[in-house]
């Protein structure tokens, strides 16, 4: 299944305002993305709730998932916009 | 039937209409046998769409750009796929609608609380959103401010700001309270809307909704019972009056054309173009806090110098009197780590912060000289919290070292006041913070409803402190302002300036009623009420004596 490995970039984590421009992003995605961090379940990552349930803070890393056609492309896009600092985009 | 009940008025004016109260959150019912699983789901994710609906129509409605962001950032947490399945889950175990969505928030809600620090926070988000979910299936109300669609008294046990960020001053005509004081959210809300208000009210929560009322927030009374047609002339008086009062303009002075500078209280730049249209002289009081709030690390230096320089920019040719962060207390920052102060407004806050992080202070005082050097605003730097002459000479000897040339102290600590004179010697400035200033004379904390008359500005023991450091002026030639809440009271501004202030910060709305009030009087007759009302044994004797 296509992976992306991503180390969270925003410096409030993924919070607030870096989490919802995620999720609303996810929710658009054409495949079922889901986001895991170390050996926990993945969740959906257009679910804001499983989203800021992670906790993940800058730097933390997590894993992004999806299958179907387009996963790869969804999952660049999403990885880009995981690493980048969302809230300096102020 | 007509019924008067009497509280502290903290805004003047006058607003009639029907009273309605701020929903409270509803009692979960006992559980009740579902016997239609998929009907009883269908209820349950009707009721959570309801509340994605409504989050949007509030987002949409108001026009403050953060606010709106805070609602949909809410309303996309309500419409959650794992929420609703969890809510699917539960149904299909047995529960019924009102107990599933409660079951599926307090999954997410554990999760929340166990990751701690920001995530915990938002625990009180999940909280509302299932109150709201649980009101919508019992039919009552929402939790919260009421938007019937006309205008009305909004009643509250007491404000906080999550229950008014989104209020809508077209709909909400005047304020009344239970509990509150002249410091609290209530008031200053109030005066930062220009709505009247009253605070400290007993008996208000058992008016029924919908009762018309006539609010009086000069006098602090409420009258139950009222006609329509008293309702309807008395609306159009205060209409008149507020109209009369908002077409004033030009400088502050007395009858007689003593100068006293009316400013205005801003937190950033989006407040000033209600402070120009107040004709306010110019910032008495910048806080500087909202940049600084809801972060994890220190904003940098560059992100402050552009959040100064757009309100110096704004306000080129006038003063801006610029504060220093003013954290701990009501307002601890997350990247200070002040958790576990026994008593935190006792504790490291203000100008304090700086025996342990001094760092802050300084990026702070560069990043403002170099927003200086970038506009032309006179700017005027103060600290908040100080008590002794030693830390007035540390601070003063921080903003000169920085490049900037007019350093100032907050008169917040009764032992500051006393020393005014002192402080006058080492600093170009003073400024009087009533707010504290009443908490820490009277021992009295601001948050504390029951306390609110030890609170009264007019407190002739208060009023006296104000004057030491008013004399301290005089005597030096330098300007004693006031920032606090007190500014912005009317009848007490002739006797701010009998006691030697020199300028009056507020927030705008309250300038064109100031001024007017200043404009009625002589510099003499100011002298001779601060006199009396000093002289007074109680505050509402105080008072009496300016009606």
């Amino acid at each position: 299944m296509p992976t992306r490995t991503v180390t969270v970039g925003s410096s409030s984590g993924l919070h607030a305002r870096p989490a919802k421009i995620f999720v609303e992003a996810a929710a658009k995605a054409p495949v079922k993305v889901t986001i895991r961090s170390g050996d926990r379940k993945p969740v959906p990552a257009k679910s804001m709730l499983s989203v800021l349930a992670l906790g993940a803070r800058q730097g933390t890393e997590v894993i992004l998932e999806a299958e179907g056609e387009g996963a790869d492309e969804a999952l660049d896009s999403l990885a880009e916009l995981l690493a980048k600092d969302l809230d300096a985009d102020v | 039937m007509s019924e008067v009940l009497t509280g502290i008025g903290v805004c003047a004016g006058i607003a009639a209409g029907p009273l309605l109260r701020i929903a409270a959150a509803p009692a979960l019912p006992d559980p009740v046998p579902v016997t239609d699983a998929a009907a009883e789901y269908a209820r349950a994710e009707a009721a959570l769409a309801e509340v994605v609906a409504e989050l949007g129509r509030r987002a949409d409605r108001t026009a403050d750009d953060t606010v709106a962001e805070v609602l949909r950032a809410e309303a996309l947490m309500a419409d959650d796929e794992e929420l609703r399945d969890g809510v699917r889950e539960l149904v299909e175990a047995g529960h019924d609608a009102l107990h599933a969505i409660d079951g599926a928030f307090a999954t997410f809600r554990e999760a929340f609380a166990a990751a701690g620090g920001y995530l915990a926070e938002r625990v009180a988000d999940l909280d509302d959103l299932r109150d709201r979910a649980v009101a919508v299936l019992l039919g009552l109300p929402m939790p919260g401010v009421p938007a019937p669609g006309h205008p009305y008294v909004l009643a509250a046990r007491d404000l906080a700001p999550a229950d008014t960020a989104d209020l809508d001053p077209e709909q909400v005509i005047g304020l009344v309270t239970e509990v509150g004081g002249p410091t609290s959210h209530t008031a200053i809300l109030a005066r930062a809307l220009g709505l009247p208000a009253v605070v400290a009210c007993p008996g208000v929560l058992a008016v029924p909704d919908g009762t018309i009322v006539l609010l009086d927030g000069s006098s602090g009374q409420l009258r139950t019972g009222v006609s329509e047609a008293e309702a309807t002339a008395a609306a159009k008086e205060a209409a008149q009056e507020s109209a009369a009062a908002s077409t004033s303009s030009g400088p502050g002075q007395t009858s007689d054309g003593y100068g006293v500078k009316l400013l205005a209280n801003v937190g950033s730049v989006r407040n000033v173009p209600a402070a120009d249209e107040a004709h306010a002289e110019g910032i008495g009081l910048f806080r500087t806090e909202l940049l600084f709030l809801d972060r994890s690390q220190e904003p940098s230096r560059d992100e402050q110098v552009a959040a100064y320089r757009d309100v110096f920019t704004a306000m080129t040719g006038r003063r801006v009197v610029i504060r220093t962060l003013d954290a701990g207390a009501d307002k601890p920052l997350p990247f200070l780590n002040q958790d576990g102060e026994p008593n935190p407004a006792l504790g490291v806050r203000g100008l304090r912060v700086a025996r342990q992080r001094p760092e802050v202070l300084t990026t702070q005082l560069a990043a403002i000289a170099e927003a200086r050097s970038q506009t032309g605003a006179d700017v005027w730097v103060m600290a908040p919290m100080v008590s002794t002459l030693a830390e007035a000479t540390d601070f003063a000897a921080a903003v000169h070292d920085a490049g900037l040339p007019k350093a100032g102290v907050m008169i917040e600590v009764p032992a500051a006041a006393l020393r005014a004179a002192d402080l006058l010697k080492v600093v170009d400035f003073l400024s009087i913070g009533t707010n504290d200033l009443s908490q820490y004379t009277f021992a009295a904390d601001r948050m504390c409803g029951g306390l609110a008359d030890l609170l009264d500005p007019w407190q002739p023991a208060l009023l006296q402190l104000i004057g030491v450091c008013g004399e301290a002026g005089r005597a030096a030639g330098k300007p004693v302002g006031v920032c606090g809440e007190a500014a912005s009271d009317p009848l007490l501004a002739p006797v701010l300036v009998g006691l030697g202030v020199t300028s009056l910060s507020m927030s705008p709305r309250a300038i064109g009623p100031v001024r007017a009030a200043l404009a009625v009087r002589t510099e003499a007759d100011c002298r001779r009420l601060a006199a009396l009302a000093v002289a007074a044994p109680d505050a509402a004797s105080a008072r009496k004596l300016a009606l």
